[in-house]
């Protein structure tokens, strides 16, 4: 079975490892929060100027002066900082930030990723996202693999306006975990009970399987 | 010590003419310069370019001078919010300059800190590159960036003092402090204005050089843009 996106958000929380400072997108990215083992440390950023983002508040506590990216009122945990945008994209620029996961419209299969607008009909920006996506060294992208038209995410050359050009490293969808390679998406694992035809099916770019393709763990 | 009080935003506002550049600190409506855009609506300075990683709200923050028509140019990361502004947008009443969220931070700092241009990563590739110059460092690509030119600064900060020493609060400090000496004059509002000794000067995040004028604000409303809260177990 095809994974939510709760489901997607859980598989991306095995990457996060003991130590990194973490940087999540609006979208899925957010919920892999939810998923992290209690037993290791990390610290999540958000580039509006927070290291160390905790929950959000129980209700009466908002703070209006303590946001995230998304503006969603949240928490600062203890050993939390706050800092300038500057200061905030400094780090990111500097790759001090160890993983980044954001959400995608399109990735080819050469790394580029598109995921700030829609010619036409959606021009909201693209916040951060060119900044994460051009500096950070580990980029995974949380997407369904298919859009509501049932058509490919996982293309060979981006259609929409790019938000980065060949730098996205994984992409966890609801059907698989793939990593992009110089040949094209290379396949590391299937969603339960998922087939390797679906996923060739809803794969527009070359789509590289090496022996057998494991189930995911979740 | 050098005072930079002035008794009212009137005048902190003093000199603001249409056509002029402004600067205004704030991330969403968090750490927005309430006062001052009150002020500039009142004021209806017109064909004005803003600089904001934001557009405010239909109806709070810069919302207020788009419903007005006071914005010619908006340079912006992030603009989703606001219905107005888009129909601006699209109709071609509204000239819009989409720039990744740290390279506006960067080109505010860079004229804030004496540098004509900083080359920058993002975008390298897309079309916020096009036209700019690119550049090879370790074999990786860069786009060079000018620093921003802007006539007033509009800041909000936590506290101040007399001098325009500057503490911010959470996460309301955002491009504030980025944006503060990089516009020819910097107008800042505080929620308290205290006497000089009153702060900490290990505890300052921004000194009083790079603010030319600052004021008690007051009426903070303070909106909320997404409420998210989690349930007691």
């Amino acid at each position: 079975m095809a994974l939510d996106k709760n489901g997607i958000a859980q598989r991306i929380a095995k990457e996060v490892k003991d130590g990194y400072y973490v940087n999540l997108g609006i979208g899925i990215p957010t919920l892999v929060a939810n998923f992290v083992n209690d037993d290791i440390e990390v610290e999540f950023q958000s580039e509006n100027g927070i290291l160390g983002m905790g929950p959000f508040p129980f209700e009466g506590e908002e703070d209006p002066d303590l946001i995230n990216a998304g503006k969603q009122t949240i928490t600062a945990l203890p050993g939390a900082s706050f800092f300038d945008s500057a200061t905030s994209f400094g780090m990111i620029r500097g790759k001090h930030v160890d993983l980044t996961i954001l959400g995608a419209m399109e990735v080819a299969e050469n790394g580029d990723i598109a995921n700030w607008k829609i010619p036409g009909k959606m021009v909201k920006g693209m916040g951060g996202a060119m900044d994460l996506v051009a500096s950070a060294e580990n980029i995974i992208v949380a997407m369904m693999h298919t859009n509501r038209a049932g058509e490919s995410k996982l293309l060979k050359r981006c259609s929409l306006p790019l938000t980065g050009v060949g730098c996205v490293t994984k992409i966890v969808t609801n059907l698989a975990v793939l990593e992009v390679t110089e040949k094209g998406f290379k396949l590391l694992e299937r969603a339960p009970g998922v087939s390797v035809e679906e996923i060739q099916a809803a794969t527009e770019g070359i789509l590289i399987m090496d022996g057998e393709i494991p189930e995911m763990k979740l | 010590m050098i005072r930079k009080t002035v008794n009212n935003v009137q005048e902190a506002l003093e000199g603001i003419q249409d056509g002029m550049t402004f600067m205004l600190g704030g991330f969403g409506l968090s750490g927005i310069p309430e006062n001052s855009i009150t002020e500039l609506v009142n004021k209806n300075v017109k064909d004005i370019t803003c600089i904001s990683n934001n557009a405010g709200v239909d109806d709070f923050g810069l919302g207020l001078l788009l419903k007005k028509n006071q914005i010619k140019k908006m340079i912006s990361s992030y603009v989703g919010e606001n219905a107005e502004f888009e129909r601006q947008m699209l109709s071609g009443e509204l000239d819009v300059e989409l720039t990744p969220q740290g390279t506006l931070a960067a080109k505010c700092q860079a004229a804030q800190q004496g540098f004509p241009a900083i080359f920058t990563p993002a975008g390298y590739g897309t079309e916020v590159a096009e036209g700019k110059e690119v550049r090879e460092f370790d074999g990786k690509m860069y786009v060079l960036e000018e620093a921003y030119k802007a006539d007033f600064a509009f800041i909000k900060a936590w506290k101040g003092d007399e001098a325009g020493n500057l503490i911010f609060k959470g996460t309301a400090r955002n491009f504030n402090p980025c944006m503060c000496g990089a516009a020819k004059v910097t107008v800042v509002e505080v929620e308290e204005l205290v006497k000089p000794g009153e702060l900490d000067p290990n505890q300052i995040h921004i000194p009083g050089i790079f603010v030319q004028r600052i004021f008690q604000g007051k009426d903070y409303e303070k909106r909320i843009e997404q409420r998210t809260v989690r349930q007691k177990k």
